[in-house]
């Protein structure tokens, strides 16, 4: 070929020189566990139905088939989940928690105005599997058993189902419609839901079935021995509860009393002053700080007028009044006696003490242990009895809504291997997403949009629900504010920051390639990630 | 921010793409057709922030004239690591001639372009801090005062990187290069010395004169295009960090771009016909200690007892940019 004067070579591209040598390190796509999946008692991937959600549009369908594959109740955690998700968000570090339970409410409630369903398309195992209890952490079991193709058969005590969702937490904190809607949504899966249908004798029955799974909850208010007199009016919590869902409205007076510092304290308190109590005070041993309550349930309590009186104990009931001694803490934080007494005007004493689970089912099955009133579960949900599984409030773990519906999603695998006789796969937890390793420059700022609640007048008189909803927009709006933790979000970002063009584009969102051809591991591209999802890797020399 | 800038959505315009974004709302560098004007294979360091910034502007040029570009280039780093015989990194019209002619030479080809017929065709001229501050800086002048139709682009990295690190008129004071190094009572760079080429180009009156990092891309692409609707002369500096010069990790360059303008040192304006018509506001201010401390080249002002009184004189250099454009004041918040 003919070359111009004083040329010998061809001319060619730099691409002839592949860079990728010089490399020590190379870039890796990763994915980190974001911290609210990590808190999650059910186990949702939230950062991965957030992503969803922030299409909008159909996005809103494709995140709430994301929840469904681990938590069937998606409306109902929008409204009693404590959000231990929301408290461990990295976004709490940059301004304020995103409103995850907001979006997983608006999430759920657009299912039931759409009308999606889930279907299963497992096929017949062939196997029947009993759950004994209708309450969060059984519907939970039945779902996912019913999904991964199990007959099951739900034996529940009560008139209704939901258990403590319908029993325990008053229709202002959750909407029966929504509990109806979510739990028949279960029930269109074809597990049968036998009410009125105690268990009293497991041992004779658990034969009829391939596996059990007990989820009875613990709805025997805790007793306390509080000397009263003839004519004192003392309840309890968990009866009231019961009492108000299945129609009796009981009578309480013009003051009532509340003894204890959980949420059903807090729960009897407000539901007295929905009934027409004047004055409600908890009368609570420790300080509000120790109180076991949620914090958004005492703030929802305060703003409804019930009164608190901290560092007392009841020591007699009467007509009309107590008798209350005021406590100090001690060093350890424990209460102490003072020997000061004093009165409390009371029509009436709630008592809400905790609660405690009826095991009398279980007696004459073998190898069960009980340990402090509750059953003792191995890591896979399984009592000492072989094909005896148990999860919710009668193990020992916290009690939640929440926890309970991540007890039955982990016992029906465990139910599922355990059936088909093969060993569960290892969990592997990716490392921790943590604040560190965002970049958070490239986040807008944008904050927080907060539920609207329902005026306090008609908190006081009425049992509509005091939390509303968002609308679509400050839906789609909070969801957006979710920095995606340790997980891609396609922004794009490393394809643009490359210096050598070494991170191809593959045109999907969130699909990128490190060329190694030309990767010169500069590490740009993983400072440069919003998100952490990229990380450096020693290259092996 | 003087262009339109996108809030809510996750990422806003911050980043390069947004998935959530109609595909005409992202930036250049996030399509997948992006002309990729400088290619792989260049030998520039890892981490370069001046092939970075090459190829941020050559590809918005590209597309604002819709692939018809002629691009000459200064010696410099930028020249040596795209094209050592018989190769090249460019993929574009590429024209190399000397150290200290690359603005005559793009006006040279504006002006054969025009003698031609080519009307469509145009000229970006580019060079580093050294071929256009200090050794092109004749040429330069007298293209911007005969309003030549070139964009001149300087990719100001603050030294002579691929010479071996020596000072030039764009080395800010306090640094240590090496030939201003860190010893004595005055180390690094003397302070009252050296020039800001983006207000010397303002002094022409020329149509359109701006600045910018590879920190905001957005940013960088915004003016290019709009560089590119003017004819006559025009000027744009952009701050890319090195991270060889700048004895700084390779990962850092994107962010000591970002500290330079967030700290008020390097300031981020656009200017027309010798007015400066908008600022780039500071997102979330930080001292220069934090934009300093990264670099091997400020390490004196650092160390036991440090030299808090040099960092003073470099942040009351931020400061007095912070006042003179406006840095401060309502943000993007």
């Amino acid at each position: 070929m003919d070359k111009p004067f004083a040329i010998t070579l061809d001319v060619g591209s730099s691409r002839a020189n592949k860079t990728g040598s010089w490399r020590t390190e190379r870039a890796v796509y990763t994915n980190r566990m974001p911290p609210c999946n990590d808190a999650c008692p059910a186990g949702e991937d939230i950062q991965g139905w957030l992503y969803e959600g922030e299409e909008g549009g159909a996005g809103y369908e494709h995140a709430w088939r994301r929840i469904m594959e681990d938590n069937p109740f998606p409306a109902i955690m929008g409204r009693v989940c404590y959000h231990p998700c929301e408290t461990a968000c990295n976004r709490g570090h940059l301004d304020e928690a995103v409103g995850i339970n907001s979006v997983e409410r608006f999430i759920g409630d657009e299912a039931i105005r759409q009308g999606w369903t889930v279907a299963v398309t497992a096929p017949p195992s062939g196997r029947h599997v009993l759950v004994v209890g209708a309450g969060p952490s059984g519907l939970a079991a039945a779902y996912h058993l019913a999904l991964l193709g199990h007959a099951v058969t739900i034996k529940e005590a009560g008139p209704m189902a939901g258990g403590m969702m319908r029993f325990g937490i008053p229709r202002y904190r959750l909407a029966r419609d929504v509990l109806d809607a979510e739990v028949q949504r279960i029930l269109d899966l074809g597990v049968v839901l036998e009410l009125d249908a105690k268990v009293t004798d497991l041992d004779a029955l658990r034969s009829e079935y391939d596996a059990v799974f007990l989820a009875v909850g613990a709805q025997l208010g805790k007793r306390a021995y509080v000397p009263a007199g003839s004519a004192a009016h003392v309840l309890d919590a968990v009866d009231m509860l019961r009492d108000l869902e299945t129609g009796e409205k009981p009578l309480l007076g013009r003051r009532v009393a509340v003894y204890g510092g959980g949420n059903t304290a807090m729960d009897a308190a407000r539901t007295a002053k929905r009934l027409g109590a004047a004055e409600a005070v908890v009368v609570y041993r420790r300080t509000k700080d120790r109180m076991p309550a949620h914090e958004s349930e005492i703030a929802e309590a305060e703003d409804e007028g019930v009164l608190f009186t901290w560092l007392t104990t009841i020591t007699q009931v009467d007509a009309g009044r107590l008798v209350v001694e005021r406590m100090e803490l001690d060093g350890a934080g424990v209460p102490q006696p003072t020997g000061e007494l004093d009165e409390l005007e009371a029509d009436s004493l709630i008592l809400a003490l905790g609660q405690e689970t009826d095991l009398s089912l279980l007696e004459g099955v073998p190898d069960l242990v009980v340990q402090d009133g509750v059953v003792a579960v191995g890591p896979d949900m399984m009592t000492g009895c072989a094909g005896v599984f148990a999860g919710g409030d009668m193990v020992p773990f916290e009690r939640s809504v929440t926890v309970a519906v991540g007890h039955g999603k982990r016992a029906a695998h465990h139910i599922d291997d355990w059936l088909s006789g093969t060993a569960p796969e290892p969990v592997v937890r990716p490392a921790l997403a943590t604040f560190d390793t965002l970049n958070t420059w490239y986040y807008s700022d944008a904050p927080r949009a907060h539920r609207p609640v329902l005026d306090r007048a008609r908190r006081e008189s009425t049992f509509d629900e005091v939390v509303l909803g968002h609308d679509e927009s400050t839906a789609l709006l909070e969801a957006r504010r979710c920095l995606s933790c340790g997980n891609c979000f396609g922004c794009d970002n490393c394809y643009g920051v490359c210096p050598d063009n070494a991170v191809l584009k593959l045109g999907d969102p969130k699909a990128y390639l490190i060329d190694l051809d030309y990767c010169k591991g500069c590490g740009i591209c993983v400072a440069e990630c919003p998100s952490g999802a990229i990380q450096m890797v020693p290259e092996e020399i | 921010m003087p262009f339109q800038e996108i809030k809510l959505y996750q990422a806003g315009t911050f980043v390069a793409g947004n998935r959530l974004l109609d595909p005409e709302q992202r930036s250049v560098q996030a399509r997948t057709g992006r002309s990729n004007s400088l290619t792989s294979g260049h030998r520039a360091c890892q981490g370069c922030g001046e092939a970075l910034g090459a190829r941020y502007v050559l590809d918005a040029a590209m597309r604002a004239t819709d692939g018809k570009l002629v691009a000459v280039n200064s010696t410099g780093c930028l020249e040596v690591f795209s094209t050592p015989y018989p190769e090249s990194s460019w993929q574009l019209p590429w024209l190399h001639s000397l150290f200290g002619n690359g603005p005559a030479v793009a006006s040279g080809v504006a002006a054969a372009l025009r003698a031609t017929g080519r009307d469509d065709s145009r000229v970006v001229g580019q060079a580093g801090d050294g071929g256009t501050v200090d050794i092109g800086f004749g040429a330069l002048s007298g293209m911007f005062e005969r309003n030549d139709d070139v964009l001149f682009v300087c990719y100001d990295n603050e030294g002579y990187m691929n010479t071996g690190v020596q000072r030039s008129g764009a080395t800010p004071p306090g640094a240590a290069t090496a030939t201003t190094k860190a010893l004595g009572p005055e180390p690094g760079n003397v302070f009252g010395q050296g020039k800001f080429v983006p207000l010397i180009a303002m002094a022409h009156e020329i149509p359109y004169v701006a600045t910018a990092t590879v920190a905001e891309l957005r940013d960088l692409e915004y003016k290019v295009e709009k560089a590119m609707s003017f004819h006559g002369a025009r000027y744009l500096h952009v701050f890319v960090p090195c991270p060889l010069g700048w004895r700084a990790a390779a990962a850092d360059t994107i962010k000591l771009a970002r500290l330079a303008k967030e700290s008020g040192v390097f300031p981020v304006f656009e200017a027309e016909h010798g007015e400066v018509t908008e600022v780039s506001r500071i997102r979330r201010q930080v001292p220069v200690e934090e934009y300093l401390r990264p670099q091997g080249r400020y390490a004196h002002l650092f160390g036991d007892p440090g030299r808090p009184d040099v960092v003073a004189r470099i942040q009351a250099r931020a400061d007095r940019n912070i006042a003179r454009f406006g840095l401060l004041g309502e943000g993007d918040e």
